[in-house]
């Protein structure tokens, strides 16, 4: 700005006003859209709490040792017993059973698309990938149900098919954060690796690898959470059942998020006024419980992929 | 960055047993066969995980198809003794109801669920204070690491006891509008109730999207308009906004597709019916490809589950070309984001 010397002493008033503050209508729309704004961010809040609190409240009181620790074998009506531990065990050999399919390949399929894709094949792996993360969960399990319906024959049921279900869910998700994680290598690294005449395979197990490390085994650990929390197609792939399974490749299991239905889905028991020992809501109650083992396994793992993440990260740049 | 033998690795099989005719031109390779069948071996490897992706969902939609054909190709007597398919026996006329139940509910989801993860958006990118704004976008985040199943307790013993004061409220006084046509149904076992729990659950993604698209407004159009005088208001619908609009777009239609895809929510909440209405708040009226195949599925003969499969097949499809043309809309985005 040039030099103001013979600038009249009384400016008006209204001139500064005018420069530094928008007018009144103006000024209170901006109000009320801040208002707007934050009120939508309390209003997302409004479910997020009330979901936290409620599975909390109804959870805890039926969380004992004994509720992990017994199957629902011989459990029926509205009798103050039974657990999940039949589901833990569903659980965790199904989801495991996916994390050992999906990883390899989701990993390996990061490792082409960063290292080696180039060309139509990799803008085709590229684009569905993309395309796989919006398959419904629904259509997984169809699928995995389909393929083995065709080798085993109609109405097939066992641990394997829900891993192969959850394994096309999960897949895409690992692909995604293995590629994110790698791409952040630096290739500085890589180019180090060459110089030194390390053939480039060896550069990717033992330099690319090992610095996306953390961030990979984060991308993991989240997409396990993703998973281990899918209902639907482990009802149509694994079905229901009360007692203990051990065997994957043999008969039905249960799972931990199929229990909260199943539990759900049967409701109020009716007791008669003279029997003592019934609870009308056991079942609710027992549905309550298991979603809030369920919520609270999948936050642990939301929680330790983030420390992972935050304390295992290589340093970046120089 | 480029390594001498990327080139001959790409196309090579891993299991080639032939020895290489000519050494790669690089002396360390070329010395050392054992190592650069190893090299060849890993990049073949990887090459087919990839190429195991395309045959993955090949495969989905080779199955499912397989296994939906003996319903599709049935003669109307045979299905027609399935109890719920309609006397006619015509698949068709199963699926329709179902598919408009579908997108009525993703539609519903969506309306509700798009201008409120819009001010979510924008108050972590523009509002919030910067050292509080990443904590916020986590306990969005929280909100898509709920199961869905949870999503359908919580919708079917919490929220719907609580929001029957407001549909009776809606049914009394807008039943004049189809949409909201009353008397509302009790329990709220209705496709209203659905649809609020569903934009819930589609809000996250939707928020996380138009999240990251706001935050890369360029910094120098936002400090334009707000040297030119306007309020922040005024600068987010001036910069921000336009900017964004494409990438708001493709977050709406993956949140479209995930409400489409959802299944137990739907299941724990809804009271089934195959109508075409839009009464949103009567029982008994609408129902989804998803929830239906979880409802039908355990009880179904050979021949159901074959049309159930078909269904979800339909489901596939529809799910296929919402998704597509997200990411379509987001690559378009990306090649013009360059110019700024």
């Amino acid at each position: 700005m040039a030099t103001t010397t013979q600038r009249p002493a009384a400016a008006p008033p209204s001139t500064r006003d005018l420069l530094t503050r928008p007018d009144r209508r103006r000024h209170l729309t901006d109000r009320a859209m801040q208002g707007v704004v934050t009120l939508a961010f309390l209003l997302a809040l409004v479910p997020l709490i009330s979901l936290v609190w409620t599975v909390v409240a109804n959870g805890i009181e039926r969380l004992s040792p004994y509720f992990f620790v017994v199957s629902m074998r011989g459990v029926f009506g509205g009798m103050d017993a039974g657990g999940i531990y039949h589901a833990i065990v569903g659980t965790l050999m199904v989801t495991g059973f996916a994390t050992l399919i999906s990883v390899p390949i989701g990993l390996l399929t990061a490792i082409y698309l960063v290292e080696y894709g180039r060309g139509s094949l990799a803008r085709a792996v590229t684009f569905f990938v993309d395309v796989m993360t919006g398959i419904p969960s629904i259509v997984a399990g169809l699928f995995a149900y389909a393929l083995f319906a065709v080798f085993f024959g109609p109405g097939v049921r066992f641990g394997v098919v829900g891993a192969v279900a959850l394994s096309v869910l999960m897949i895409p998700v690992v692909v995604r954060s293995s590629e994110e994680m790698l791409r952040l290598v630096p290739n500085e690294l890589r180019e180090a690796a060459y110089a030194l005449g390390v053939p480039k395979w060896l550069t990717i197990l033992k330099v690319v690898l090992r610095t996306a490390a953390a961030g990979i085994v984060t991308g993991v650990m989240l997409a396990i959470a993703r998973v281990i929390g899918e209902t639907a197609p482990l009802l149509i792939t694994l079905g229901v059942i009360d007692s203990i399974n051990y065997n994957l490749f043999e008969g039905r299991m249960m799972t931990l998020p199929v229990y909260v239905f199943r539990q759900y889905s049967q409701g109020l028991v009716p007791c008669s006024p003279d029997q003592l020992d019934c609870i009308a809501t056991i079942n609710y109650d027992r549905a309550w419980a298991a979603a809030l083992v369920l919520i609270g396994i999948v936050l642990l793992l939301n929680l330790l992929a983030r420390l992972v993440a935050r304390y295992f990260a290589p340093a970046r740049g120089h | 960055m480029t390594h001498p033998d990327r080139e001959p690795s790409v196309s090579s099989i891993p299991d080639a047993p032939t020895p290489t005719p000519e050494p790669p031109p690089v002396s360390t390779q070329g010395t050392r066969p054992a190592k650069d069948r190893a090299g060849r071996a890993f990049a073949g490897l990887s090459t087919g995980a990839g190429a195991l992706i395309l045959l993955v969902l090949a495969a989905v939609a080779g199955f499912l198809l397989l296994e939906a054909w003996p319903a599709i190709q049935a003669p109307a007597e045979e299905l027609a003794k399935i109890s719920w398919i309609p006397d006619d026996g015509s698949l068709a006329r199963y699926v329709g109801p179902l598919v408009f139940g579908t997108l009525l509910g993703a539609v519903l989801a969506l309306l509700l669920a798009v201008p409120v993860a819009l001010g979510i958006a924008l108050f972590i990118s523009h509002y919030a204070p910067r050292r509080l704004a990443s904590a916020l976008g986590y306990v969005v985040d929280l909100l898509a690491a709920i199961p869905s199943v949870i999503y359908g307790l919580w919708g079917g013993l919490w929220l719907a006891p609580r929001v029957q004061p407001l549909w009776d409220w809606l049914g009394a006084n807008l039943g004049f509008i189809p949409l909201f046509e009353g008397p509302a149904a009790t329990p709220p076992r209705v496709m209203m109730t659905v649809g609020v729990v569903l934009a819930v659950m589609i809000l996250p993604i939707i928020t996380a999207v138009s999240r990251e698209v706001f935050l890369q407004t360029p910094r120098l159009h936002e400090e334009a308009a707000l040297a030119l005088g306007a309020t922040r208001w005024e600068m987010v619908r001036m910069a921000v906004l336009p900017f964004g609009r494409s990438g708001v777009i493709s977050a709406s239609m993956l949140g479209l597709g995930r409400a489409l895809g959802e299944t137990m929510a739907v299941l724990m909440i809804l009271s089934p019916g195959l109508t075409y209405s839009f009464a949103l708040l009567a029982a008994g009226r609408h129902q989804t490809i998803a929830a239906n195949i979880a409802l039908q599925f355990p009880e179904a003969s050979p021949l159901g589950v074959s049309a159930l499969i078909a269904t979800g097949l339909a489901l596939f499809v529809i799910t296929l070309l919402v998704n597509m043309a997200a990411r379509w809309v987001v690559a378009r985005r990306a090649d013009f984001s360059g110019a700024n």
